[in-house]
């Protein structure tokens, strides 16, 4: 199981570096989804399956899609023929290879360790929710004010509202 | 099942969190500053799992969950704010907000 684990490693490390130094927004969204999942086959891997889902769900599903969602609105690096150069091989062919390669891991890995239930090492999501809601309950709690503030807040700044001037900054 | 030394999986979690922060004070675009702050929680994340592992503890899952709803709510807010930072200053640059900064001291 290590070689799975190194290989992994070493697809989230190239693709964070690659991440932090393209100049296209889009490109880097699509390195750092790419090492979203390479550190969640790294969760698969020591033991956490319900984390690993977790994490390709809500990381690179949903804030990723918000990321994209954000670039797109405000057409960052607009050029002509932008579909021309999305068609281009050169741009998505070394994410998509690495992606290829991180299956063939968690195929072999699946393949390993037989179903997920006779693992023996794993924590399994049962033991994680009796945890949630027993120990951490308040924690629950507490998170969910915090996600209720988010809205409100998220809600509250993007609201096209006129342009508010504080009245001792206002032109005489 | 993994043989690997915890030491090493740590050292991972380091780099991934090192990355971020070169990002972070790298780049200008806040956009990817915002990416960067990504990759630092999601390493932060990895160390809980990593400890969780060692001790066959449930408790670094729990909290893995927590650093995601944190995760997920600095991406909204902090979405939103570039989205008003762009209306305003028509760039992405975080150097042109500077408004607050004192103009005598340059």
């Amino acid at each position: 199981m290590d070689v799975f684990f190194y290989i992994a490693v070493a697809i989230a490390i190239f693709s964070t570096i690659m991440a932090i130094s393209r100049r296209n927004a889009i490109h880097a969204l699509l390195y750092l989804i790419l090492s979203l999942l390479a550190v969640s086959v790294v969760f698969y891997l020591l033991s956490a399956p319900f984390i690993a889902a977790l994490e390709v769900i809500i990381y690179a599903g949903a804030i990723m899609v918000l990321f994209i969602f954000v670039v797109m609105m405000l057409n960052i690096g607009l050029e002509k023929s932008m579909e021309k150069k999305w068609l281009n091989p050169r741009m998505w062919i070394i994410p998509s290879l690495l992606a290829g390669i991180l299956l063939v891991v968690l195929f072999l890995a699946l393949s390993n360790v037989g179903s997920l239930t006779e693992n023996k090492g794993d924590i399994l999501p049962k033991q994680v929710g009796i945890s949630l809601f027993s120990t951490y309950l308040l924690g629950v709690e507490i998170a969910g004010i915090l996600l209720m503030a988010g809205v409100i807040g998220a809600y509250h700044l993007s609201s096209q509202n006129k342009k508010v001037t504080h009245r001792f900054l206002e032109k005489k | 099942m993994l043989t690997i030394p915890i030491e090493t999986q740590i050292l991972f979690a380091g780099i991934l969190f090192f990355l971020g922060l070169i990002g972070l004070l790298v780049r200008r675009n806040m956009i990817f500053m915002l990416m960067s702050i990504e990759i630092m929680l999601n390493s932060a994340g990895l160390v809980f799992i990593i400890a969780g592992n060692h001790w066959k503890q449930p408790d670094g899952q729990v909290m893995f969950i927590f650093i995601l709803t944190v995760a997920a709510v600095e991406v909204a807010i902090g979405l939103a704010l570039i989205l008003q930072v762009y209306h305003h200053y028509k760039t992405l640059d975080a150097d042109a907000v500077n408004k607050l900064r004192d103009q005598n001291s340059k």
